[in-house]
């Protein structure tokens, strides 16, 4: 087990270097500069500016020197925002981003899970097929079409929840059904399959002629061993909602992360950019890590892989 | 995107099960959801592609006296609030997000192919080292890097294809990976290489055409989420730029004004559902055809 996790860990600086690599070029690459705004700044100023940010080294020096402040965990200011670290936006920004992200999980595991199994366990009835056809919905509709949708009937029409912000409870109703439907209906899908392939199996037949009844054989026998792909999906859900929520956010101007990310790759606030997207893969690799061992807990054939 | 999880072949009994069988086509014309989807997805792209060839107004055309009107006789969808066409704009934007979404998978089909193809055939350290990037690759966060190379590539419509497949060629890679490694193993690629032929024919004549059936059905399923992925950037404000539209743009401006003008959303938000849902449908039945593994 410790083996596992240390070798994972050690595959992380690799995959960490090149993002570092590829997004500080990347983002030099691209036309325009984060000063290049509405107002023409004279030559002189522009070089003092770009002096006090050191973009006036050559690429190369600039390059290792992020690298070695960013090991020691200096992002850097944002050189756009004046008078903010780059630390200090994320510490800003992610917790809302976290929040929509964890409310978000909440409502795919609720409607997707009971979703799938119904529709697994009742298979011959007509409601069944009902059930996975909203299934597909959710798949076929993204959210910056569901979100939109969603304010139209229950904001505009219906008055219930306030179109933006993210001041009151209510307001995290909305956001987390538009990020969530997409992975309930996928984890509907997953949860389905796995416990259609469960009632197949010989123990599901013993517990049967046990003479247990069908709710305990569902719950206590079958359950378990049907979510396995489920789980096997939360590392890519973790990154999914990560992702998806940049859309949210844009839709119902959530003041999180992901709008951070955007207007900074929009305005070249090049440390701001470097400093998320280091963010977001350190994120993403421990949140893969975690669910691998999730899964390993709960399935101990995968433990020696 | 997330679909590809459940398409990795697992170690595969009979390795040649990725060539297109015989029969295949009997079994596709009975399958009604391949038929349904095709049928309906052709007919919203032949609309798209030919529609705007019979009507006077263009996609920019605007009419500022007009202003936004709900739909009618002589505006189908109605128009925008610059008294631009709806239907016009959204056969435009179908166009130019299926031409997106068909060329970005054709740069991952290629970049996949042939990187799955030469990692499986050379096999030992040059493969262990080709798919260990892959895995350094999978780990970056998608959507991120897509929008740094969008803003890289300038926001034109040609890169925007380029920058999607550029990043989504992975999951094809790892396929064709594990399909050629089985075949590579096969008694008919030591016949072949005893005869005397080279190795770019054996990988040509005799390894890509039995790894077909999987190829076919994740580029199948790939275009979907091509689509969705334009039209994610383009909702961003980071794709494709107005007065030129895609469905993602389109949806944007009906977001955006959807208390005053619904239909301007929901007129596109058809359009564009309705051509992921049945691409998804063309998948789904084209991997019950092709893929005997499930």
């Amino acid at each position: 087990m410790l083996g596992f996790i240390s070798r994972r860990l050690l595959q992380a600086i690799p995959t960490l270097f090149v993002i570092a690599t590829l997004t500080f070029f990347l983002i030099r690459l691209a036309p325009g500069g984060p000063f290049d705004g509405e107002v023409e700044i004279p030559d002189e100023v522009r070089e003092r500016i770009e002096a006090h940010y050191g973009l006036d080294r050559p690429i190369i020096v600039q390059y290792f020197s992020y690298l070695g402040n960013a090991l020691r965990g200096n992002l850097g200011p944002s050189t756009l925002q004046v008078g903010w670290d780059v630390h200090e936006l994320i510490a800003q920004g992610f917790p809302v981003s976290l929040e929509l992200g964890l409310w978000a999980m909440v409502v795919a595991f609720a409607i997707g899970i009971p979703v799938g199994i119904l529709a697994a366990v009742y298979r011959h009835r007509s409601y069944a097929h009902w059930l996975m056809g909203f299934a597909m919905i959710g798949v076929c509709l993204p959210s910056f079409v569901f979100g939109p949708l969603l304010l139209l009937v229950f904001s505009s029409y219906l008055g219930f929840f306030n179109p933006l912000g993210w001041e009151h409870a209510s307001d995290r109703v909305l956001p987390a059904l538009t990020l969530g439907m997409f992975f309930a209906a996928y984890i509907a899908r997953l949860a389905r399959s796995g416990m259609l392939e469960v009632l197949q199996q010989d123990y599901i037949r013993t517990a049967r002629a046990k003479g247990l009844s069908e709710r305990i054989i569902i719950i206590r026998h079958a359950t378990r061993t049907a979510l396995y792909p489920v789980v096997a999906f939360l590392g890519p859900a973790f990154a999914g909602v990560i992702s998806g929520s940049f859309v949210v956010e844009s839709i119902f101007f959530i003041p999180g992360l992901g709008t951070f990310f955007v207007n900074a790759a929009l305005n070249r606030d090049y440390t701001l950019v470097l400093g998320t997207v280091l963010f977001y893969a350190v994120l993403i690799l421990s949140l893969n890590l975690l669910a691998d061992l999730i899964q390993a807990w709960l399935q101990p054939k995968t433990r020696d892989v | 995107m997330s679909e590809a999880s459940t398409l990795i072949p697992a170690k595969d009994k009979n390795p040649t099960a990725g060539a297109l069988q015989p029969g295949v086509w009997r079994r596709l014309r009975a399958n009604r959801a391949v038929f349904i989807g095709g049928g309906i997805f052709v007919f919203i792209a032949l609309l798209c592609l030919l529609g705007p060839f019979f009507f006077q107004t263009s996609y920019q055309d605007t009419n500022l006296d007009l202003g936004a009107t709900p739909p009618s006789a002589t505006h189908w969808f109605g128009t925008d609030d610059l008294g631009r066409d709806l239907f016009i704009r959204t056969l435009y934007g179908g166009r130019i997000s299926m031409a997106v979404g068909f060329a970005a998978t054709a740069v991952s089909l290629v970049i996949g192919l042939g990187y799955g193809l030469l990692a499986g055939y050379a096999g030992g350290r040059t493969d262990a080292f080709m798919m260990r990037a892959v895995d350094v690759l999978y780990a970056l966060p998608f959507l991120v890097i897509v929008i740094l190379l969008t803003v890289v590539l300038g926001r034109s419509v040609l890169l925007l294809f380029l920058a999607i497949g550029l990043v989504e060629w992975l999951t094809m890679a790892r396929i064709v990976r594990g399909q050629v490694r089985a075949l590579k193993q096969q008694t008919f690629v030591d016949a072949a290489l005893a005869c005397g032929a080279w190795h770019g024919r054996i990988i040509v004549r005799h390894i890509l055409p039995n790894t077909l059936a999987p190829v076919i059905v994740y580029t199948t399923l790939t275009i979907p989420s091509v689509i969705l992925l334009e039209s994610v950037l383009s909702f961003l404000g980071l794709g494709v730029q107005p007065p030129m539209s895609s469905w993602g743009v389109l949806i944007n401006e009906g977001a955006e004004k959807l208390d005053v003008y619904p239909w301007m959303l929901i007129f596109p938000a058809i359009f564009f559902s309705a051509t992921l849902l049945t691409l998804n449908f063309i998948g789904d039945g084209l991997r019950d055809v092709l893929d005997p593994r499930d």
